[in-house]
């Protein structure tokens, strides 16, 4: 095995092209998991936290570009009122110890349909940002999973950074698990509301073989909000509208069983997950009025 | 390869690094230090806890070779020469160690705590100890322990 650990991303591109069948490595909440339990066995591994530029975040476009190798617990201190939705999963990763290495470019290279950073991504229709000595391109984090574990980057590619919108509205994330810390999601769930253009953002996680939206539950939440005049009246949710929309949230998945739950658990589990969090980010918004 | 890192304050070199290998297997194999624990070997039980360039984290999570050039304090660096370190003198006196396995873990999990927050509520040390797993439950003795701590730094 190679350790290779450029300092810059220039360096870290060039091996990625040379060495295309490399392990990237940052907060090795992942990686070294697989390596110590002889899981994996990578001819190359290359590690990413020498370089500055991933370790940053900033303000570009009216988004926020968040490099790969930000850690949750910098999400959690330093862009919480941004990305609220985001922030609130990356509180439920882990531990201390494991917020302050793992990182949401891992977590979007790992791509398990159980990574806690997806739903709130795809809420908030975040753009992955991902580079190669060919050059850079932006694929809708909606399109970047593409199977269970896999992701759209090419062989050559690593994670540059990802883009998110400043949140426009309340976020929720829900996240059912065995205890409140160090676990695993039996299945998840983030909203985003957009109320500048009437729109609902939703996210499902490990209820599917990949991070999925809840697009047609979302646009139905938005329309039927849209419908009765709620965005501007901010009046209160109707029950049987978050009812439905917990429904149609639940007919997005496509969940299986397996030893952390039931797929009728997950299921069952997300209709409550997305009728609460619909609830909970309503009153957010007519409290903000 | 050979990797040089700053431990516990001095400069120290460990030779014949596997580039797969984690800081903790080279740690305790290598550079002598056998106190931060080997369990999970997946961040789970938080006993391989180490300070990497001041922040709390599972050594066994970290390459080798990404600690190189960095700073590591374990809980062999924590103690003042034979003085005990305030939180580990407070697990001491307040039985917080029973078959000690989880102790060096716990030990710089609170020490971190303690230095961010030095009068922390008890869900806020439920919260700052949750990935430190002790299987002799002795959950209420660290408790005890950490409030005894918080309040003789204070």
């Amino acid at each position: 095995m190679d350790f290779l650990a450029p300092t810059t991303w220039a360096d870290a591109l060039a091996a990625k092209a040379e060495h295309p069948d490399a392990v990237p490595v940052a907060g090795g909440t992942d990686v070294m998991v697989e390596l110590n339990f002889d899981h994996r066995r990578p001819s190359v591994l290359l590690d990413l936290t020498r370089i500055p530029e991933l370790r940053a975040w900033d303000r570009a476009d009216g988004r926020i570009r968040l490099g790969a190798g930000v850690t949750y617990a910098r999400v959690i201190d330093e862009l919480a009122a941004e990305l609220p939705g985001l922030a609130m999963a990356a509180r439920t990763v882990g531990s201390p110890q494991i917020r302050n290495r793992g990182t949401v470019g891992g977590n979007l290279g790992a791509a398990s349909p159980a990574g806690d950073s997806h739903p709130p991504l795809l809420a908030s229709g975040a753009v992955v940002e991902l580079a190669s000595v060919r050059g850079t391109r932006e694929v809708p984090v909606a399109e970047f999973y593409t199977g269970v574990k896999r992701n759209a980057c090419a062989p050559d590619e690593l994670i540059a950074a990802v883009h998110v919108t400043p949140a426009g509205g309340p976020q929720q994330f829900c996240k059912i698990g065995t205890r409140n810390a160090m676990v695993i999601s039996v299945t998840a769930f983030g909203l985003a509301l957009h109320p500048a253009r009437k729109a609902v953002g939703a996210g499902i996680g490990s209820a599917a073989p990949t991070p999925r939206r809840a697009e047609a539950a979302a646009g139905y939440l938005a329309g039927e909000l849209d419908a009765a005049g709620l965005w501007d009246s901010r009046g209160a949710l109707p029950e049987g509208l978050a009812v439905e929309f917990g429904r149609r949230v639940r007919d997005a998945a496509a969940p299986i069983d397996d030893v952390r739950g039931s797929a009728a658990y997950r299921l069952h589990a997300l209709s409550v997950m997305a009728r609460r969090a619909a609830t909970w980010a309503w009153d957010d918004y007519r409290r903000a009025a | 390869m050979r990797i040089e890192l700053t431990v516990n304050g001095t400069t120290r070199e460990a030779d014949d690094v596997w580039e797969g290998e984690s800081l903790l297997y080279a740690l305790r194999e290598r550079l002598g230090l056998p106190g931060s624990k080997n369990a999970c070997e997946q961040g789970e039980c938080g006993s391989c806890t180490v300070y990497l360039d001041g922040l709390p984290v599972c050594s066994c999570l970290v390459a080798a070779g990404q600690a190189a050039g960095r700073e590591v304090r374990t809980v062999e660096g924590l103690a003042e020469g034979d003085e005990l370190h305030p939180v580990q003198q407070a697990f001491v006196d307040r039985g917080a160690v029973q078959c000690g396995f989880c102790t060096p873990g716990l030990v710089v999990t609170t020490h971190d705590l303690l230095e961010r927050n030095p009068a922390p509520s008890d869900p806020e040390i439920r919260e700052a100890l949750a990935g430190n797993l002790c299987r002799c439950t002795g959950y209420e003795k660290i408790m005890d322990a950490v409030r005894e701590a918080a309040g003789a730094q204070r």
